[in-house]
């Protein structure tokens, strides 16, 4: 008698704490990129609400939204993707629309509208971070000193094996510049079929070359095990792993394409609520600035810029390793959401083909 | 015993007449035997039938052209009713006329209402790439589109007079399709309803297809040449060896699958050890590493690693009992090594060799996560490409027509062995 009681009592205590307990599951792109949003935003709005966020990781998390809601199974709160995703997904009704009024204003009063950059808020999604898709090289691994998008492509002045994401996105881009292509005229060439074809006869030159890779933490570690000379990559995790890993890493800015990542609330999200709380909390100005600290991405607010200091090892200066620096634009393309938005089923149906071929 | 009791019914102590108590006390065993086994019955009806049956429905049915699904409240509505009356009226083939317009106009003011431009889209999308922004873009226009309506959307996009699309539409129409099975070998349809192959540069599952029989015979072989032998040591060894050998079959097996994959990461990798190795002793020269990840190489010799166990095992448990004596027989009768071997020994391992193979050959078909990981774009199997629409493009009729294909194909096999070796000479263990 005695012991069950004592079960039923922690049984129910066990209740009453799971009713309690509240909490936020966060998914985001993992290595770290995910690190430094647990620094900037997670253990902050834990310690301030007490609410518990799960971080989960997928290589892209507006995939399993898709998923998700489609199955009716929602288990994801809040999740970290790109624009063009982030739209799509809005127009297809996968994501709740989200009430921009919410957000706080800049320190010095200038309201969260304009306080973004233009593009930055959307109907269901709140940008925090602008990013971009570089390729790097392992300095001890090549011969000379690639400069620009051309070289990348060029195998027989730079041989060795190439890492690229395994996505028709940024890929064509990226092969379309390095044929001659300026960045402003990239997406009016890739709109046609012949400019299609065209990407593709670029790729084909270093078909044999390529490992592909999936997640963003995969580059810096193929790069620095020697298993590529050159890859494409998010340009955080390449900084990390040289500042930080000191790992003989180099950027190359030429052809970068810029990107905004957001956060969204899949539909049928199990702590909705909750979720808001934490999109409002973790895209104040000092939260984005923060952030900063720990990769080298651009923060979504304007008033978040002069905030952003020194990187957490307290001497490297974040400001030239950021994609929006002024020397590393000269040559870059802002990625077109609404391209995209209509083009990836059909070009990465080609790119599949072509892959397996 | 007396006559009189001789004649009696015999009964039980409650009077009942025995010969039909019995039967209710067996009935009662039979029923409480087929309880024990109601759990797994259920179990299997609702986690192997169901999801089967519901994949092979998803294969030949897509509802996204035809009914909308609000998203929580599960409401549906159906969509595209005035241009469906339209195809029902008018016989395939004929000229998209005004009413045709005007339907299609009506109908994307209802897409633009619930939103559901994109899904709508999607499912033209599939099978006429570049049409879903054609969608997206008259629905959020709708409210303007005037008559005329046929140059209102020739305004909007040229190719709303395809005849292709409107092929497409008619077929997309009705929720029951076997397009996705077409589209699954290739094949499509042309805008008069011939069947056509897809364009040279979107074809890919045939050739997916055919590269995965082969790699799983490749490997299926390659697992039975290594593995034989093992098996045989396994079973002639005295206990105490070939239990210490048994370890190091089972030990990989116990191991995680990833693990196992990951390791032969760090093995084959160009700056990898067998590499390293190979250049240390002078075989290669720096520059010249072998490429043994991220292709076919990779996969297979990952795979028929991690399958050995099942080829091993089988083969194992039938070549124990075999009696050494009928070997001996041979040879004292005067038959070479070879003969004993091939027409004495080898005959009764069959049922291991069958078994195995049946086991590494079905895994392999289906095999998806090491692919993934060491097969490079050479290396990817067809389930490879049914995880991409599965989580990717989220096309899940097509995954669903890929894998009842393969499913297909599988028990094809299964009756092809079974007609050639019977199945009864299947022995597992």
């Amino acid at each position: 008698m005695k012991l069950k009681s004592v079960l039923m009592a922690t049984a129910l205590s066990g209740v009453a704490l799971g009713a309690q307990a509240q909490e936020v599951t966060v998914m985001s792109w993992g290595g770290a990129y995910t690190k430094s949003q647990v620094e900037a935003y997670h253990k902050p709005f834990t310690a301030e609400t007490g609410i518990k966020i799960n971080s989960v990781d997928a290589d892209n998390p507006a995939t399993p939204i898709k998923a998700q809601v489609e199955a009716g199974n929602v288990s994801i709160d809040v999740a970290d993707v790109e624009f063009s995703d982030a739209v799509r997904l809005c127009d297809e009704g996968l994501i709740e629309p989200i009430d921009l009024s919410m957000l706080p204003a800049a320190p010095d009063g200038t309201p969260a509208t304009e306080d973004f950059i233009e593009g930055a808020l959307q109907d269901c999604a709140v940008g925090s971070i602008v990013w971009s898709t570089i390729y790097a090289y392992n300095s001890s691994n090549v011969d000379g000193t690639p400069t620009t998008i051309g070289d990348f492509f060029d195998t027989e002045k730079f041989p060795g094996k190439r890492g690229v994401r395994k996505s028709a996105k940024a890929t064509l881009e990226m092969a379309l510049m390095a044929d001659g292509v300026p960045a402003g005229e990239v997406y009016d060439v890739l709109d046609t079929p012949e400019g299609v074809d065209r990407a593709f006869a670029v790729l084909d030159r270093i078909k044999d070359d390529i490992v592909w890779w999936e997640a963003g933490a995969q580059p810096p570690q193929l790069l620095a095990d020697g298993e590529v000379v050159m890859a494409t990559a998010y340009n955080g995790r390449i900084f990390n792993a040289a500042v930080a890993e000191n790992q003989p890493l180099e950027v190359v800015w030429d052809g970068q394409i810029l990107d905004f990542d957001l956060f969204v609330v899949p539909k049928g999200a199990p702590n909705k609520d909750n979720a808001m709380k934490f999109i409002a909390f973790s895209t104040d100005t000092q939260r984005l600035a923060d952030q900063a600290s720990w990769i080298s991405y651009g923060p979504a607010r304007k008033s978040s810029g002069e905030l952003v200091g020194l990187f957490m090892d307290g001497k490297t200066q974040m400001g030239p390793h950021m994609p929006t620096a002024a020397a590393n634009l000269e040559n870059a393309l802002v990625n077109n959401f609404e391209f995209w938005v209509d083009k990836d089923a059909e070009l990465n149906e080609r790119f599949n083909a072509w892959l397996a071929n | 015993m007396s006559d009189a009791t001789a004649n009696q019914l015999l009964t039980t102590a409650d009077g009942k007449p025995l010969k039909s108590a019995l039967a209710r006390a067996e009935r009662r065993a039979r029923h409480r035997a087929f309880l024990l086994v109601l759990p797994l019955l259920a179990f299997i009806l609702i986690t192997f039938v169901t999801p089967i049956a519901q994949m092979l429905h998803q294969s030949v049915y897509n509802e996204g052209f035809t009914m909308h699904t609000e998203i929580g409240s599960g409401e549906r509505t159906p969509i595209m009713v005035n241009i469906k009356e339209w195809f029902d009226q008018n016989p395939a083939g004929t000229e998209p006329d005004e009413a045709a317009f005007a339907a299609l106009a009506e109908d994307m003011k209802t897409l633009r209402e619930l939103r559901a431009a994109g899904s709508a889209g999607t499912r033209i999308n599939y099978e006429r790439s570049g049409t879903r922004s054609m969608f997206t873009k008259a629905a959020r226009n709708a409210n303007k589109l005037e008559p005329p309506f046929k140059e209102a959307f020739i305004d909007l996009d040229e190719d709303w007079t395809d005849p292709a699309l409107w092929r497409v539409m008619r077929d997309a129409s009705s929720a029951y399709t076997m397009n996705f099975y077409l589209a699954a070998i290739d094949l499509t349809k042309s805008p008069d309803g011939d069947i056509t192959s897809v364009a040279q540069n979107r074809q890919v599952y045939v050739t997916l297809f055919q590269r995965t029989l082969f790699l799983s015979v490749l490997i299926t072989f390659l697992t039975f040449a290594l593995g034989y032998p093992v098996a045989h040591l396994l079973a002639t060894l005295p206990l105490r060896y070939s239990n210490l050998l048994m370890i190091l079959v089972l030990l990989p097996f116990w191991t995680s699958l990833l693990v196992r994959t990951t390791s032969w990461m760090v093995l084959l990798q160009s700056q990898g050890v067998i590499n390293d190795a190979l250049v240390g002793v002078g075989l290669l020269g720096d520059e010249n590493r072998l490429q043994m990840m991220y292709n076919q190489i990779g996969t297979v010799v990952a795979m028929t690693h991690i399958l050995l166990p099942f080829m091993v095992l089988p083969l194992y448990s039938v070549m124990r009992p075999i009696n050494p004596s009928y070997v001996r027989a041979a040879r004292s009768l005067g038959a070479t090594s070879w003969t004993a071997f091939w027409r004495i020994y080898f005959p009764q391992t069959i049922p291991g060799i069958g078994a195995g193979a049946l086991l590494v050959f079905i895994l392999s078909v289906g095999y998806y996560i090491t692919p993934a990981l060491v097969g490079g774009a050479s290396g990817q199997l067809i389930s490879n490409l049914i995880a991409f629409h599965m989580q990717n493009s989220l096309n899940w009729s097509l995954a669903a027509a890929l894998a009842a294909l393969l499913l297909g194909g599988v028990l094809i096999l299964y009756w092809l062995y079974d007609r050639l070796v019977g199945i009864d000479n299947l022995k597992l263990g």
